[in-house]
């Protein structure tokens, strides 16, 4: 008897892509994450780019998360340049991060995750029977545009960061406006926490190998090393060294994995669960008061890591607007010179990894970009993999669900990660 | 109007997600839409799908790869009104730069098999494969724009856009010319207002994402670049970029190599 489970499309992640489990005999033969979204080839037309074109172009690979792009961009070329950027300009790009993160991770968890635990198609089917959650999460939401607004002039591929810095320091009037704001999302983010600890998550443990940047000073996004749950510290220039991408003889595509070849896991939890210590007082808080315990495992509890960092992010962009105070120039003065260099941030769903090569004339000469999905997809399969035996056992349409579930339980960002074309895992 | 709503459906072909993503971005605005249309068909946003045909279909993203170009039909077909929705649906996009190289050699650099990669060598618009009725450009998008246009579709009427370049936006909202205070090159002049000028008030120049404004003065704007370009080649890869398979920015752009060689 062969029993297929295939999603065609998957809804309410961001990208196109489906999965495809086959089974034969109630054993799984192949778990497929299917990636529709065509390559656009970035590292290729990067190519011959003048360096500090590179960020503007680096944002149009993920909408959502376009100043993760920027900034894992500008930290490698200001790498090679030598560029350490003012505390002003940092406090500034951190601040950037916050919007970007409080804008995706209220994106996840009320409009692409939440329907799934609460048995709804959409956060507008929730909103019908729960306006006043959609509502909140929706302000929540905009607050974190709002910010990207104050800084970039808009959220989606916002224009004022360059290498060395901003093109202008932003007004503070405009964001200290947003104070008022800020405090009501901090409050509503401490909500969000107390309501998400409480959800009916699947039980789920698995064991990852988490994978995220560590700042000793603050919680890791712009700067610092590669640590791992497994004990692993990497500088970011060795990063390639410690996890490869390479190709599996059953797949068209790239996979990546640490050197021993094992699946890992970046993003949310990875982060929590490695540098909780470094959390914001009030994030700590939100945490202990949760009772929730480190180490999560439970893949759809990423969705209590990403309220409890929406707590962190807010209470950081209140501090962080009021230490704002433009002085001295916005940005660095470049000195071209070749060279090669690499960085990695954090974004929403984990780490990004840049490297680039440099002519002398500043034309980018090699790119190299390693997106969160595309390190998290192996991972996702192997996780779909070990819950194949139990979907048999269920209705199509329940397994199909489950399963969808589970994958956007990990926030994928596929249109980041087309280098996975039609992942495939064969048992034979 | 109560009896039956308007059907929209979201569809993304080659893009980065951000112009649907504008959509989810009407926070103040959203529900009100949901209540005024029925959204049949929005992946990003919901897993319940209503059969078509539907009233409106908005399209983001460009056509690159052979399957693309049998949706988009299928999509032609299912709707009675196609919008374009930003840069990517409505000039190619910033992947459009494989329509100026060898898409063959784009895929080595990144794959280490790209045999086994399905796409074409051309990244184009939505409308140089199907009948396009409303274009709106920007990348990403202006929300309100996209609002506005499907508000005019249910009032029956013509949607309200500018018609005029980001030069007037940024005297609009007293931004210093950057090109004529700081000789910063910037494409405000011949670029389609929708932004807000948000890159002349950043003090930087225009890039030109919101595509070419039709009544653009190239031939005048392309020399006064070239002058004051701050490294070799700076005018042509400013216009290169993330409309360079717009026609006038295409053409712009070879005659920046012409003019900046003599």
């Amino acid at each position: 008897m062969t029993k297929n489970i295939e999603v065609g499309a998957l809804a309410r992640v961001e990208g196109e892509g489906g999965l495809y489990i086959g089974l034969t005999d109630g054993n799984v033969t192949e778990v497929r994450v299917d990636i529709y979204e065509p390559p656009r080839f970035f590292e290729g037309f990067l190519i011959e780019r003048f360096l500090q074109e590179v960020p503007d172009i680096t944002a149009r690979i993920c909408g959502i998360c376009p100043v993760a792009y920027q900034m894992s961009s500008v930290y490698a070329l200001e790498s090679i340049l030598g560029i350490k950027v003012s505390p002003q300009v940092r406090l500034l790009r951190r601040l950037m991060y916050c919007g970007e993160y409080i804008e995706s991770h209220a994106l996840h968890i009320y409009l692409l995750q939440a329907p799934d635990l609460l048995g709804k198609e959409s956060a507008l089917e929730l909103a019908a029977v729960a306006p006043e959650v959609v509502k909140d999460a929706l302000r929540l939401k905009k607050i974190g545009n709002e910010i990207l607004k104050a800084i970039g002039g808009r959220s989606v591929h916002p224009v004022n960061v360059c290498v060395g810095g901003f093109y202008r320091w932003p007004d503070v009037e405009p964001l200290r406006a947003l104070l008022p704001d800020l405090e009501w999302g901090l409050q509503a983010a401490r909500e969000c926490v107390r309501w998400a600890k409480d959800l009916p998550y699947p039980d789920l443990e698995v064991d990852y190998e988490f994978v995220a940047l560590h700042h000793p000073e603050e919680y890791g996004v712009i700067e610092g090393e590669v640590w791992s749950s497994k004990g692993r510290k990497t500088p970011v220039t060795e990063f390639e060294k410690a996890y490869l991408e390479t190709h599996v003889r059953h797949s068209n595509a790239l996979h990546s994995h640490t050197v021993e070849g094992t699946p890992y896991l970046v993003g949310p939890m990875a982060r929590l669960n490695l540098n909780h210590a470094q959390l914001h007082p009030q994030a700590k808080e939100a945490l202990k008061e949760s009772g929730v315990v480190l180490p999560l495992r439970n893949p759809y509890k990423s969705l209590i890591a990403r309220a409890i960092e929406l707590v962190h992010f807010y209470a950081e962009a209140i501090e962080s607007i009021r230490a704002y105070r433009p002085e001295g120039p916005a940005h660095a003065a470049l000195k071209l010179k070749a060279g090669e260099g690499a960085a990695a941030t954090e974004a929403p769903r984990g780490l990004l990894y840049h490297r680039y090569a440099i002519n002398k004339q500043g034309r980018i000469q090699r790119a190299r970009i390693v997106p969160p999905t595309a390190q998290n997809l192996p991972r996702i399969e192997a996780d779909l993999f070990a819950m194949a035996p139990k979907l048999v056992k269920m209705e199509h349409a329940e397994a199909t669900l489950t399963a969808e579930h589970l994958v956007r339980s990990y926030d994928p960002c596929i249109s980041c990660a087309t280098h996975f074309l039609k992942l495939t895992i064969e048992h034979k | 109007m109560a009896a039956k709503k308007p059907t929209v459906a979201v569809y993304k072909f080659s893009s980065c997600d951000g112009c649907q993503l504008s959509l989810l971005n009407l926070e103040d605005e959203l529900l009100d839409l949901a209540g005024a249309v029925d959204i049949a068909y929005f992946l990003e946003a919901s897993r319940a799908v209503k059969p078509g045909p539907y009233d409106i279909a908005l399209v983001e993203g460009s056509v690159t790869t052979p399957h693309e170009i049998e949706r988009i039909r299928e999509i032609r077909e299912d709707a009675r009104f196609v919008i374009a929705l930003g840069t990517c649906a409505t000039s190619g996009g910033i992947q459009a730069l494989r329509n100026f190289a060898d898409a063959e050699e784009y895929a080595r650099a990144v794959y280490d098999h790209p045999e086994y990669l399905e796409y074409l060598n051309t990244a184009t618009p939505i409308s140089e494969t199907i009948k396009v009725d409303l274009e709106i450009w920007g990348c990403p998008v202006n929300k309100h724009l996209v609002l506005e246009c499907i508000a005019a579709l249910l009032q029956n009427r013509k949607p309200n856009l500018p018609q005029y370049s980001v030069c007037l936006e940024c005297k609009r909202r007293g931004a210093v010319c950057v090109l004529v205070a700081h000789g910063t090159p910037c494409l405000g002049p011949v670029t389609q207002a929708g932004c807000g000028a948000i890159c002349p008030a950043n003090g930087r120049g225009c890039y030109g994402c919101f595509g070419p404004w039709p009544q653009g003065n190239f031939d005048s704007l392309v020399p006064t670049l070239t002058a004051t370009e701050r490294f070799p080649g700076e005018t042509h890869l400013l216009l290169r970029n993330f409309n360079a398979h717009a026609p006038a920015f295409r053409k712009a752009a070879e005659a920046a190599l012409t003019v900046g060689k003599k």
